[in-house]
Order: C-alpha cells, then sequence, then structure tokens
C-alpha cells in the first residue's frame, strides 16, 4: 500500500494531484465524468474583487502541441463566488484552493480578506502572473519589489495556507522564488503560463484578439521542469509543479525534479478524467519503483 | 444534462465528396438523451497540431441501432484524421454538450442552413416531424457540390435549396429564396445554423417579420463543458460560453 499523502506545508492532501486554476472551473462541471473528492485539490476559477468581462474573442488558438489562451480573467468578482459558488462547492471533500488575482495590491488584499472568512477554503493561490491582462497580474510577478509588496500585503491578511503562482516570463525565477517565500509564502506553484503568439499567415491576423496569449501544453513541459527544479533548489516552501503534464510519468518527472505536488491544467480539456489517471499512475510508479509514499519522490531525481 | 466520455466505434465511413463525410458511430450500449442541436468534442489522433478535441455537432441520432452520426467538413489536420477513419476504428466522444434548439410553439418552422452549417438540421428536423411538425428546410451552398445529403433531409421534410452559382435551385444566397423575399412568411420560427454572414441576414430578415429566431453559432473551444472560457460571444448579457450557454441562442440575445 502506497502513502499518496502530501503535506505542503500544513496543507494536507490525499494525494499529490490537484487541478489547475481556469482549466476545471470550479470542479462541479466534472462531477458528470467522475468523483472529484478522489483529487488533493481544485484551485478554482482566477477572481477578482470586481466582475470582468475578459478579453474579446478569439481567445484561444491550438499551436504545435500546446494551445494560447487569452481569456483575460473573465469572473463573476469574489462577492458572485461567495453568495453563488460557495455554497456548492464548499462540502467536497478535497482542498478547493482560490486562485486570487488583482490589479492594484489594495484589490489582492480586499479579495483575500473576504476570502479568509470562508471556513471550507483552506487556502489561496495568489495569482500575480496572469500574462493576459493588461494591468496588474503578471507585472506583480514579474519584478521582485511588486512581487514582495503583494506577498507582503496578503501575507498580513490572510492566515490559512498561502501557495503563490509564479510565471515564467522572467530571467531569473528563482529569485522572485526567494523573495516570495522570505515573505511568507506557503509554497509557491509553477509555471503559469509562457507569453506566447501565433499568426495566421493567410489572413495577416494574429490569432488572438489580444495578439500576444499564455501558451500552456506538452509543448511547455521541459521549461516547467527546468524552473520547477531551480526553484526547488533555493526555496524550503513547497514547490507545486504545473506545465504541461498530460500523464503520470509527466507528474512524476516534475515529483523527482522537486515538486511536492503537481497541477494538472491544459490536460483536462483533452481527457476529462486525466487527473484520476495520474493519481492511479502516480501510486503504480511508486509500486514498481519501490517507493512506500509519494513524497518520498519529490526531489528524488538522480542527479550525479 | 448528464455529460458522458465514450468510446464509439465507427461502423460507416460514407464519403460525400472531397470535403465531406458522415461518420456513422454505435455505442455498445443504450444511447443516453441527445437533443438536437447539442454537440460532442470527439478526440481524434494526437499530433503536433491536433492536440484538442474537436467539437462537432450531432447530425443525427437513431436510438434503436445505439447510432450516431456526424457529418464532418475536412476543413483542416483533425477533420482530415476524422475523415480518414475506417469502418471499425474506435473514437471517444465528450457528449452531448451544449443546449438545444427549443420546441416551437407553431407548426410552421423554416430550417436554415448553409454549408456545414446543415448538420443539425437533420436531427432537429427528425424531432420535430416526430413530434407532428413537418420542417420545411432551406440549405444553401456554393454549388451543387455542396449540398450535402440531401436525400436524408428529403426522408424528413421538404427541402428547398438555393446555389450561388444557380447550379440547383433558386441561384444566389438562402436570403435570395422566395420563402425569404416575402413580405408575408408562412413560418413563424427560424432556427438556423451556416456561416455568421448567413445567420445575421437570416437574423435580421425574422427580426423584420417579428418571427423567433434562434441560431446555432460556431466557436473556436477547448474544452466544450464551460471551464476554459475561451469560446466567449457577445451578448446582452455579456460574454457567454458558446458551448454552454449555446451553442442555440435566440438571435436577438446577441450582439449582432
Amino acid at each position: 500500500m502506497v502513502d499518496l499523502t502530501v503535506d505542503l506545508n500544513g496543507l494536507k492532501l490525499k494525494n499529490p494531484v490537484m487541478t489547475a486554476s481556469g482549466t476545471f472551473g470550479y470542479g462541479t462541471e466534472y462531477i458528470d465524468f467522475f468523483d472529484i473528492s478522489r483529487l488533493g485539490g481544485i484551485v478554482v476559477k482566477g477572481t477578482t474583487l470586481n466582475h470582468r468581462e475578459g478579453n474579446p474573442y478569439p481567445r484561444m488558438a491550438e499551436t504545435p502541441h500546446g494551445m494560447l489562451n487569452a481569456v483575460g480573467l473573465q469572473n463573476k468578482g469574489i462577492d458572485y463566488f461567495i453568495s453563488d459558488i460557495y455554497p456548492e462547492i464548499k462540502d467536497y471533500d478535497t482542498n478547493m484552493l482560490i486562485n486570487v488575482s488583482g490589479s492594484t495590491v489594495e484589490e489582492y488584499e480586499e479579495v483575500a480578506r473576504k476570502v479568509n472568512e470562508l471556513e471550507k477554503i483552506p487556502g489561496i493561490e495568489l495569482n500575480i502572473s496572469c500574462p493576459n491582462v493588461k494591468e496588474g497580474g503578471m507585472a506583480f510577478g514579474t519584478s521582485c519589489p511588486s512581487a514582495v509588496s503583494v506577498v507582503n500585503a496578503v501575507r498580513k491578511i490572510y492566515k490559512k495556507h498561502l501557495m503563490v503562482k509564479l510565471s515564467p516570463n522572467i530571467t531569473n525565477v528563482t529569485e522572485i522564488a526567494h523573495a516570495v517565500e522570505g515573505e511568507g509564502a506557503d509554497s509557491v506553484s509553477l509555471i503559469n503560463t509562457l507569453l506566447g503568439m501565433a499568426v495566421d499567415a493567410d489572413s495577416r491576423r494574429p490569432l488572438l484578439s489580444t495578439v500576444t496569449g499564455g501558451l500552456s501544453g506538452p509543448a511547455v513541459k521541459p521549461v516547467a521542469l527546468r524552473m520547477v527544479w531551480q526553484v526547488s533548489q533555493v526555496v524550503k516552501i513547497p514547490v507545486v509543479g504545473l506545465g504541461g503534464i498530460m500523464t503520470a510519468t509527466d507528474a512524476v518527472e516534475f515529483m523527482l525534479a522537486g515538486a511536492a505536488a503537481v497541477q494538472i491544467g491544459t490536460a483536462n480539456f483533452i481527457d476529462p478524467l486525466v487527473s484520476l489517471k495520474v493519481i492511479d499512475g502516480i501510486e503504480a510508479y511508486c509500486t514498481k519503483h519501490g517507493f512506500s509514499s509519494a513524497s518520498e519522490l519529490t526531489g528524488a531525481m538522480i542527479s550525479e | 444534462m448528464k455529460k458522458y466520455i465514450d468510446d464509439f466505434t465507427v461502423v460507416q465511413n460514407r464519403r460525400l465528396n472531397d470535403e465531406y463525410v458522415i461518420l456513422t458511430l454505435k455505442l455498445d450500449r443504450e444511447l443516453p438523451e441527445i437533443l438536437p442541436g447539442q454537440f460532442a468534442e470527439v478526440k481524434v489522433e494526437s499530433g503536433v497540431n491536433t492536440l484538442l478535441r474537436r467539437p462537432i455537432s450531432i447530425h443525427d441520432v437513431d436510438e434503436k441501432s445505439r447510432e450516431i452520426k456526424l457529418l464532418v467538413q475536412e476543413i483542416g489536420e483533425g477533420t482530415r484524421l476524422m475523415g480518414a477513419l475506417q469502418e471499425g476504428d474506435t473514437l471517444n466522444l465528450v457528449y452531448p454538450l451544449g443546449n438545444s434548439f427549443s420546441k416551437p410553439q407553431t407548426k410552421e418552422v423554416l430550417l436554415v442552413g448553409g454549408g456545414c452549417g446543415v448538420a443539425p438540421l437533420l436531427y432537429l428536423g427528425r424531432k420535430l416531424k416526430e413530434a407532428g411538425i413537418t420542417p420545411r428546410f432551406l440549405l444553401g451552398a456554393r454549388s451543387s457540390d455542396g449540398l450535402i445529403a440531401l436525400d436524408e433531409y428529403e426522408k424528413v421534410g421538404e427541402v428547398n435549396v438555393t446555389t450561388e452559382d444557380g447550379s440547383v435551385g433558386t441561384k444566389g444566397f438562402v436570403i435570395h429564396h422566395p420563402l425569404m423575399r416575402t413580405d408575408s412568411p408562412v413560418y413563424d420560427h427560424i432556427y438556423t445554423c451556416g456561416p455568421d454572414a448567413m445567420m445575421r441576414v437570416v437574423a435580421k430578415y425574422a427580426g423584420n417579420h417579428n418571427i423567433k429566431c434562434e441560431v446555432s453559432l460556431e466557436n473556436h473551444m477547448a474544452c466544450g463543458i464551460g471551464v476554459c472560457l475561451c469560446c466567449v460571444t457577445d451578448t446582452v448579457d455579456g460574454h457567454k460560453c458558446t458551448c454552454t450557454d449555446g451553442p442555440v441562442f435566440d438571435s436577438t440575445y446577441l450582439k449582432w
């Protein structure tokens, strides 16, 4: 019997598999397919203080082994979440984290204050890395002083698990990781999408309304793996790895490189059952390779 | 409505011309209820450019034989892979997705389709016929080659056609057909699916004559189940997902 449980700095997961923000809705969209309480956690859709309409259409383009999106944090705002979504999801037996985004430090604070009151929400994933909004978002996550300011402000208000989602669109990801750890982050998750673009040669037009967007899917996996490995070398807090995970083997690779847990994103669009397959596959891997617990995989890459 | 993920077996790949095929897919158990206007997210073989599922509307359903049909226009790598499927192959579907065409409050209906957009109208027509309403189809294409599987529509209702080159039926677009040139139309509910430009003029005509008009939209999608928020369309209530709030919308709800 393999012990699949993971302890993310106090946040207890029944297994290392979470679903990534923006790819799994509020979880309820998937209950026709499987029992979502089997998941280690669900990071619900990016939520802001106020309602956001998001970017104009087209917002998506398929690219080699991946996809670009430019949704732009469309959501109905934290008050709608609290009144209409929270009652629906709060009793699922899994960790429902809210991905929180904002345009100003004050907005992040305001949302964090409200989420802090939600008894059944054990944590926030602080999104300082969305590439698809004009102001705020990624801007906070691409320089150390601004990342520090927002994490510092939210940490003072938010008492439960604070996971900070890092941007790959940066020269040295370890500096930011180190900085947010210093401000009291309980864990970091990475990577958010890579800034990219696509052009239609026939029409001579960009494929996204915003020209640039966030790249995800298997195409980004080597970059994500590298960054997870680099960050796990320099921080003591747990690292949650994501970026192009399609199979249990991909997930195991992230853990070997240093991730304590993983998130599944784009793969949910292709196979709604993928997370279950990854959970089962991690267990099978542990059995086959003689690991008695999934947490032993973290950083177990042989590098000499 | 409950969504399913199932493996279907390809029992027929009927090639209509060099651009269109009709796939007949069989399930090894009873089909769930599928409503006219709904679609499936189809998993094609993964390749460099075929990571995501393809949204394809349900062309027809035969509950008794546990078969559904998909009309596929080969427009890219994913749909070409579907066109190359052979009898006995397996195809994985997430279905049935989206809302559906509404039940009419009248017996006089017009179903207007263009290009591949004719696909969902066959199943809609069949359901209308079962409800005692004879569907009146108006199907448009560039030329006779683009008029797809007319025999199937003729079995269900009255078929009228237009072609841009005049090779069959009325010359011009659907809006040029006598059914839509009159100021006193005999129908009071239009269902339409096809190119945006076509649906817009059909919706405008409907608006001018106080006719209820439902349009079925096509959009680039990733998930098909309302989580990625990629396939939005502009409505009077802001951005709505084509995959879950649609694909069928009342034309007056859209910001056209």
